[in-house]
């Protein structure tokens, strides 16, 4: 029992890893990026290509996927969210579940559908493990992506509450017209939060790679992992996405205990009993200056009144 | 000297022409006082000239600079900073951010943090609180010291009495006259006529996006501006014409 939560444990360390770049971007932006599990399956392929056709190793080859990765995230806000922006608040979802698409049949068409990973390049990582007291052995790549996880997010929050440009993407997500009277450029702000954004998915793909397998049509199962460990964690905040993503596992090491197809239910009944606990106890109105379900009801409600 | 040069300025809300034809000239250490009424258009002509509605026509110029396309964001590196109406300040942030906020565009000068707080005591205790938590007062302290801690050149305040008690209003007044008399260049949107003829050196009165009087403040009777701020001299000058 102790091992299946220590095991739960960790396994919300890499959820909390991917659903990082989701909750930063939903909580400074606005935007829920839709082709969030795709992007992190680009990198992940980009850092595939240079192991196995360059035979960098995948740690070195994050130097060179994530600042391409902060580069795709630059282009990706100026070029597409930036208009999609300005036709209101329900385009850019829809404009990034049509590049989770062409992301998705793009990787297909170029890389096939072998299952790919990157454990044959990290040498005895994947496996490895240490022993705890009483026979319980944690795997070391677990552990890494925990502290990875606790890093980001701690990181994170201090670039935003203690540095000038963090304080000027958190100005320009409250009020981008005021922001540009106090001398933030809105459009860079937003790129550099999205570059930012788009470097933590790298780090996300990466551990994807690393732990497991993954083929060109991965990324829809990610983006659904993390969408539920920011929604249980409370999207707003970046701390909340760890606690989110530790539940998730959880529930899902619980579920596999009690039934061997349990593993992906014990995930989805927490993740609705959360939203429903929102929705119900704490009342729609409340459910969170933070909660990505308020958000949603929003757009929803926007898009019913400009209906004409 | 001539600090700020603003010449046959349209600006447009879409069809409205908000700001029609304005045209004033203003010299380092003036306090310009805009009044006129309700839609008169000081807002917009403000909003302009601090770069967060760019003009459809005319041309605005700072020191002989012309920055009539310059967007907001560059214009306060500049020396324009504008205090906006309703305060919007960062709610979710705390008084101390908001300030630092102010300092973006790096320019030079001697505003710091703990000159805003020594111009406005009532906010060195309220330094951590957010923003969204304070008085009307608070709010509109820390919207002239966010603006102050760009080191601007011209300070534009737009209507820093809305929404607060008479007493506040006297506070605030109160706290900005050390800045009305140090030389630094001013213009004040105010619906209080005999407060911003106060204060100011100079009156500009707005109507219908025109500018129907443009007088120094010593040379003009509350009389003479309520009758510009009504329309009234124009009534008679046709009434008189037909």
């Amino acid at each position: 029992m102790i091992d299946t939560l220590i095991q739960g444990i960790l396994l919300g360390g890499y959820y909390a890893v991917i659903a990082c770049g989701l909750s930063f971007m939903f909580s400074v932006m606005r935007i829920i990026n839709l082709a969030h599990g795709s992007l992190a399956v680009l990198s992940a392929y980009g850092l595939w290509l240079l192991a196995s056709e360059f035979g960098i190793s995948p740690f070195l080859g994050l130097l060179i996927v994530l600042p391409a990765m902060a580069a795709i995230g630059w282009l990706l806000q100026r070029y597409l969210l930036e208009r999609s922006a300005r036709g209101g608040a329900l385009l850019p979802i829809l404009t990034t579940f049509g590049l989770a698409i062409v992301i998705d049949n793009l990787m297909f068409e170029q890389f096939g559908a072998d299952t790919r990973s990157l454990a044959p390049f990290i040498g005895s990582l994947s496996y490895d493990s240490w022993e705890l007291p009483g026979g319980i052995y944690v795997g070391k790549l677990a552990v890494m992506t925990m502290a990875t996880a606790i890093a980001l997010l701690g990181g994170l929050q201090i670039f935003l509450s203690r540095f000038a440009l963090g304080r000027a993407i958190r100005a320009t997500a409250e009020d981008p017209d005021t922001a540009g009277l106090v001398g933030i450029d809105a459009r860079k702000a937003n790129a550099v939060a999205t570059a930012i954004a788009m470097v933590t998915v790298g780090i996300a793909g990466a551990f994807l790679a690393m732990r497991a397998t993954f083929d060109p049509y991965s990324g829809g199962p990610q983006l659904l992992f993390a969408f539920e460990a920011a929604v249980i964690g409370g999207a707003g905040s970046l701390w909340g996405t760890l606690i989110g993503g530790i539940v998730l596992g959880l529930a899902q090491s619980l579920g596999a205990q009690i039934h061997p197809q349990g593993f992906l239910i014990g995930g989805h009944v927490v993740f609705l009993a959360v939203l429903f606990a929102r929705l119900f106890l704490i009342g729609a109105p409340t459910i969170g200056t933070t909660g990505f379900a308020k958000a949603g009801l929003a757009r929803i409600r926007a898009a019913i009144r400009s209906t004409p | 000297m001539t600090l700020l040069s603003v010449q046959n300025l349209d600006v447009r809300h879409g069809l409205l022409q908000a700001v029609r034809d304005v045209s004033f000239d203003l010299s380092r250490g003036d306090v310009l006082a805009l009044v006129g009424a309700n839609g008169a258009g000081k807002t917009t002509l403000l909003r302009s000239l601090a770069g967060a509605h760019l003009p459809a026509a005319g041309r605005i110029a700072l020191n002989g600079q012309d920055m009539t396309k310059v967007p907001s964001h560059q214009r306060i590196a500049m020396g324009i900073a504008l205090v906006p109406e309703g305060r919007r300040l960062f709610s979710q942030m705390t008084v101390e951010e908001n300030l630092l906020l102010g300092k973006t565009s790096g320019r030079p000068g001697d505003w710091t943090i703990d000159r805003v707080f020594s111009a406005f005591p009532n906010l060195v205790a309220r330094r951590h609180a957010k923003t969204g938590h304070l008085s009307g007062g608070e709010q509109q302290a820390t919207a002239i010291g966010r603006a102050l801690m760009s080191n601007p050149d011209i300070l534009l305040l737009d209507e820093v009495s809305l929404g607060l008690s008479p007493l506040v209003v006297d506070r605030v007044y109160a706290q900005l006259q050390t800045l009305l008399t140090s030389g630094t260049t001013i213009i004040l949107v105010e619906q209080d006529l005999s407060r911003a003829m106060g204060v100011a050196s100079r009156v500009i009165c707005m109507l219908e996006g025109r500018v129907v009087l443009d007088s120094p403040a010593e040379q003009v009777t509350r009389d003479e501006v309520t009758k510009a701020y009504f329309g009234l001299h124009r009534e008679n000058n046709e009434r008189v014409a037909s």
